[in-house]
């Protein structure tokens, strides 16, 4: 297969784990998509590093671009790229991260160390009401 | 480019996330053994897709912005630690939010099964 194919394959496969084999269903709630758009951008960044210094270099065969240039760096936006990198990495960048998430949640809702839960910030914006370090 | 390219990235996406931990108060590395558990299955499976990628020739590494070193096969360390920090920023990034917006993410005491009683 194709790394489209495949990339389309693991979002679905992935998407099926968190609605109904986990049934952690990220996919409805807000904080899931609050917290991917940040990831998402921070992907952009690093994964634009690692292409458009051409540390990974694809092959054109496999994805909806060309492959990376033997002389240069890829486009950094069109050919099917996006930041340097295949729009595919944001397929698979998207199941790493559902399926990262989903596991998370799952081990807590089952009580694998739910707690400690996270927060409060130790500089929150409306002041700190719990300023004693527990760390 | 130096050997150290690909894990200086690494490096960026770890030391950029790892403030969270302490200033946000996420508690995920705390949380070690649940870490683990999330982690580790994300690592067998993408290994497994980038084995058989690399094998496919989907994609590959210039040995010269790499350590050189093989974790598994034909597979570099540095993808490796990818599979490893990527995640763990995953999860700094939404325990994040949850600290600073307080929004449920499904592992709640009060929340579970909500919507998904069958």
């Amino acid at each position: 297969m194709s790394y489209t194919q495949l990339a389309i394959v693991g979002i679905l496969v992935v998407i099926i784990v968190d609605l109904w084999v986990l049934r952690t269903r990220l996919l409805t709630r807000k904080i899931f998509w609050v917290s991917y758009a940040i990831i998402v951008f921070f992907q952009l960044v690093s994964n634009g590093l690692l292409t458009g210094f051409r540390i990974v270099r694809y092959n054109g065969e496999v994805i909806i671009g060309s492959s990376t240039p033997v002389d240069g760096p890829p486009p950094f936006i069109g050919d099917g790229r996006l930041v340097f990198a295949p729009v595919e990495d944001l397929m698979f960048g998207f199941a790493l991260v559902l399926l990262t998430l989903s596991l998370w949640v799952f081990w807590g809702r089952i009580g694998v160390q739910r707690l400690p839960v996270a927060g409060p910030p130790r500089f929150s914006p409306g002041g700190n009401r719990d300023s004693e370090s527990s760390t | 480019m130096s050997n150290f390219a690909y894990l200086g990235v690494l490096a960026f996406c770890f030391i950029g996330t790892l403030w969270l931990e302490i200033v946000l108060r996420t508690r995920v590395y705390r949380r070690w053994l649940r870490l683990i558990l999330s982690v580790a299955p994300v690592i067998v499976i993408f290994v497994g897709w980038d084995l058989y990628a690399i094998s496919a020739n989907h994609w590959t590494f210039d040995s010269s912005q790499i350590t050189g070193i093989m974790a598994v096969a034909s597979l570099p360390l540095d993808e490796l630690l990818f599979f490893v920090v990527i995640p763990c920023c995953a999860i700094l990034t939404l325990e994040a939010v949850r600290s600073v917006r307080g929004w449920t993410v499904g592992d709640e005491p009060t929340d579970i099964g909500v919507g998904d009683e069958s």
